[in-house]
């Protein structure tokens, strides 16, 4: 190890490294944020109509169960700062199950959709005079929601390649920074979700 | 909680002098991961609930309120920046600088009233 003065520089420059690919993971989705801000200002009364079509129940059920995942994250990375082969890949099995549940739930919405002709493009079907820019909604709705998933997607296998490498016993309190920084990217498709719940299932909720 | 060493996050925060740091884990307890995802889950409740009322134009302040204290939460305890080295709160910081530079930015350009050019005829390029 020439590069660094010691193992604690070196986990350092490892979290650093990983917050700055989320920091330009936040810029990537703030521009579908910024997106999304642009046209509901322009139509707020479609906006709303459009996400009343939204199950929010289902919204609900997927913030509580990624919430939940996120929170077996964090005991994954606790057990591997404390060296615990068996937890470590426990709690990220469980993480993983919690994310196949999360997207299992999204399939399910998404196939909702293109039944009832809310799938933007040549089907797609809104009654009411707003129908182009609840059409809009949609589109963002696929788009921030479909990218979401992707990173899910990609955290998965990632996840896994963790809970194999701690059952075979490769962390310990010494050396868990895979752990630490696969645990950062999970909590921040966390946060994202945080945001995309109100801003897509509940713009219409007091109306209905 | 208990389990958290006390002052380590301090003695990292002061970003790194030669011998510190080796190896050490800020172990953060259990008993907080709980209550913090008891907290986003009452928060969540919260938010569903907030928005089967009307409040007007504080709807969306109210929603995004509440999304801002629960990625808070998860930034500070679940991903640690609280036991953070000053230099990565430093990175998390700016990378919420950055974005609000971006929204206030292209919002500000956006909502700015059109500034149309009048109708000037164009140069002639090359003509006669």
């Amino acid at each position: 190890m020439h590069h660094f003065e010691d193992l604690g520089q070196q986990k350092e420059a490892s979290a650093l490294g990983m917050w700055l690919f989320i920091a330009q993971e936040i810029m990537f989705f703030g521009g579908l944020f910024l997106i999304y801000t642009v046209y509901r200002s322009l139509n707020p009364h479609a906006f709303a109509e459009a996400s009343a079509q939204l199950a929010w129940q289902l919204g609900a059920i997927n913030t509580v169960v990624l919430i939940g995942s996120s929170l077996t994250m964090a005991m994954a990375v606790h057990a591997a700062a404390l060296g615990r082969r068996k937890a470590i890949a426990g709690w990220l099995v469980l993480t993983i199950v919690l994310g196949l549940v999360f997207l299992g739930v999204k399939v399910k919405e998404y196939a909702d959709k293109f039944e009832h002709h809310l799938v933007p493009g040549p089907h797609f079907h809104f009654e009411g005079p707003q129908a182009r820019a609840a059409e809009v909604f949609f589109s963002l709705y696929f788009a921030m929601t479909g990218l979401h998933a992707l990173h899910m997607i990609v955290g998965i296998p990632i996840l896994a390649y963790m809970a194999w490498m701690g059952w075979k016993g490769r962390f310990s309190p010494e050396y868990h920074t895979p752990v630490e920084l696969t645990g950062l990217y999970w909590h921040f498709v966390d946060i994202i979700w945080i945001f995309l719940f109100p801003l897509l299932y509940l713009l219409g909720a007091h109306q209905v | 909680m208990s389990e958290r060493t006390a002052g380590h996050g301090r003695e990292h925060g002061q970003g790194h002098g030669h011998g510190h740091g080796h190896g050490e884990n800020h172990v953060v307890g259990v008993g907080l991961y709980l209550a913090v995802f008891i907290a986003l889950l009452v928060l969540t409740g919260l938010t569903v609930w907030s928005a089967r009322h009307d409040f007007g134009a504080l709807n969306t302040p109210v929603a995004m309120g509440i999304a801002v204290v629960k990625a808070t939460l998860v930034i500070l305890f679940f991903m640690h920046v609280k036991y953070s080295s000053r230099l990565v709160q430093l990175i998390v910081a700016c990378a919420f600088v950055w974005l609000s530079i971006m929204i206030v930015g292209i919002l500000h350009d956006y909502y700015s009233p059109r500034v149309t050019p009048a109708q000037v005829p164009l140069p002639a390029l090359s003509r006669e």
